[in-house]
């Protein structure tokens, strides 16, 4: 009830500067999509039986998806915690330290559903989505969200400055996102960077993104699915800890 | 009448800093409550306590009637904060900050509009309400910060250096408005580092020290108590000063106070020391002959009343 209550104040602010993130939230992923898939795709022969685009466009969602909740989770709540001492305001309120932080996670995991979905509707009407089955891609979306939000968030309350969080940024989410599968097959990979993808949440996402997108639901993508479901359970109990002990003391 | 706040030795660390060393009082429903102290003297530490901020690691605190290691957010439901520092809600409006932090203690969207409508008038913001929070001067977000603190109609309001930074009016403006809340029974616990903010508003003054309290009583109490009733202000650098004066100041039954460069006289009769100065070699024009104050116990009882 407090969480909801935090991300009700979340809510109330984005309603004021939801243009200047959809700015930043919508408009890379699609530059990307433009400059991979047109660009690129014009040099690219079909992969397993789409067009570049086509195999491209999930990719963007997700994308779209993970930023939303990284940049929220990482810059937006290190600036509430340490610059405007948001959190520290509303500690004086009725609500605990964890109802604090999972009403963070909370707005980056609405928001990654919601940005991830206006890509995905962008790139429908482009005619890059194939079946109705994606209709499903933004509850996944939101699963996805909540992963993210829930690693961002255990990075930064370890950090001091927010200078730091670029190295989460360039060592964590450029990986993801460069060797996930978004703008090649993973297949191309070597074979301990595919192991690897196992643990990179994104990878996990897109697989099951692209193949709602065709019309592939099958049972086996229940796997990316549980282990999505896996990562965000273990990751999200550090964050809730780490930032309690830094906010009461 | 009921204690609103009670704590019996509290004890307090922060790795090899042992901020609070002990400290037990009690706050009674209605009262106004001042804490002095240096920086670092432990009262903020006490503050956060009650409010929520900091564990209770050591000793037994009892907020409302209910014993608490950290203060829980139905106790908190009931408490009022004006943190030491402005953390105002940047990203929001004047009367966005006050309904959004409403919206916090469960109040519904319309109920929380009026209370917030009530709440700028009571702070003389009306004028500002759609304006942005960095458009505020000190002295105006200040007052919002009150305001917000009221927006649940605490029964108890903990105000963290209230008025520091505030120009004099601005001062008086926030007084006056505590002085409504007190008439209206609200019991308000504060620290200042002002001896006037301290005489003109609490009740009753804890003086705390390097995590420990030294002294209690009511403002006119501790004069009573710690310093004789007249204070002379020796105006002229140390050096300047006639050697051997502080012991013809205590031969004459009077006391000496040295804070750091500055240098203080008390005695019973006032006029009777004041008169014999010029005879001790130390001109009256360089002297202030005033009736001891608060500021006084404070510098007399916290040392020398060098900052941390």
């Amino acid at each position: 009830m407090g969480a909801l209550r935090v991300l009700n104040r979340h809510l109330r602010v984005f309603g004021r500067t939801w243009q200047h993130s959809a700015m930043f939230n919508v408009i890379e992923p699609l530059l990307y999509l433009a400059a991979f898939g047109f660009g690129m795709g014009a040099l690219v022969q079909d992969i397993e039986g789409m067009s570049y685009l086509e195999f491209l466009a999930p990719g963007m969602v997700t994308l779209s998806a993970m930023y939303a909740a990284t940049f929220e989770c990482s810059y937006g709540t290190f600036v509430r915690l340490q610059y405007q001492k948001t959190f520290l305001a509303m500690l004086a309120g009725p609500v605990t330290a964890r109802d604090v932080i999972l009403g963070e996670m909370l707005y980056g995991t609405l928001k990654s559903a919601l940005f991830g979905t206006v890509i995905l509707a962008v790139v429908a009407a482009l005619g890059l989505i194939r079946s109705p089955q994606a209709l499903a891609i933004p509850l996944l979306l939101a699963l996805q969200g909540a992963v993210f939000a829930a690693l961002a968030m255990w990075y930064t309350a370890y950090i001091s400055n927010i200078d730091y969080l670029n190295y989460y940024v360039t060592l964590a989410v450029l990986p993801f996102f460069l060797f996930g599968g978004l703008y090649f097959p993973v297949s191309t990979l070597p074979a301990w960077v595919q192991a690897a993808n196992y643990l990179n949440p994104l990878f996990h996402s897109v697989e099951v993104c692209r193949a709602l997108a065709l019309g592939q639901a099958a049972a086996g993508l229940w796997l990316h699915v549980g282990l999505l479901v896996a990562i965000g359970a273990l990751v999200l109990p550090a964050p809730l800890r780490l930032m309690e002990k830094r906010l009461i003391n | 009448m009921n204690n609103v706040v009670t704590a019996e030795n509290l004890g307090k660390c922060y790795g090899d800093l042992r901020a609070l060393k002990g400290v037990s009082f009690s706050i009674a429903e209605g009262e106004c409550c001042g804490f002095l102290g240096h920086n670092g003297a432990g009262k903020s530490t006490t503050m956060r306590m009650i409010y929520g901020l900091s564990t209770v690691d050591e000793g037994r605190l009892t907020v409302l009637g209910r014993s608490v290691r950290l203060t829980p957010p139905d106790i908190k439901s009931l408490i009022g904060v004006v943190p030491q520092e402005d953390n105002l809600d940047p990203d929001l409006t004047v009367a966005e900050n006050l309904e959004v932090y409403g919206g916090l203690f469960g109040l519904r969207r319309r109920e929380a509009a009026e209370r917030t409508r009530e709440l700028l008038a009571f702070m003389g913001l009306e004028d500002k309400t759609r304006a942005r929070v960095d458009e505020l001067s000190g002295g105006l977000k200040r007052r919002l910060v009150i305001a917000r603190a009221l927006i649940n109609r605490p029964r108890l309001v903990v105000l963290d250096e209230p008025t520091t930074g505030l120009d004099p009016q601005a001062r008086h403006l926030v007084w006056q408005k505590l002085r409504t809340l007190k008439a209206e029974g609200v019991t308000l616990i504060l620290t200042t580092h002002y001896m006037e903010e301290a005489t003109q508003l609490c009740d009753r003054l804890l003086v705390m020290h390097e995590g420990t309290i030294l002294a209690e009583g009511s403002p006119r109490q501790l004069i009573e108590r710690h310093t004789l009733p007249w204070a002379i202000e020796v105006l002229v650098p140390l050096e300047q000063v006639p050697p051997g004066l502080n012991d013809k100041v205590t031969e004459a039954g009077g006391e000496v106070l040295q804070v750091v460069d500055g240098l203080f006289l008390y005695a019973a009769d006032g006029e009777a020391l004041w008169s014999r100065l010029g005879s001790w070699g130390l001109s009256p024009h360089a002297c202030f002959l005033r009736p001891a104050n608060l500021e006084d116990v404070f510098l007399k009882l916290t040392g020398k009343g060098e900052e941390d």
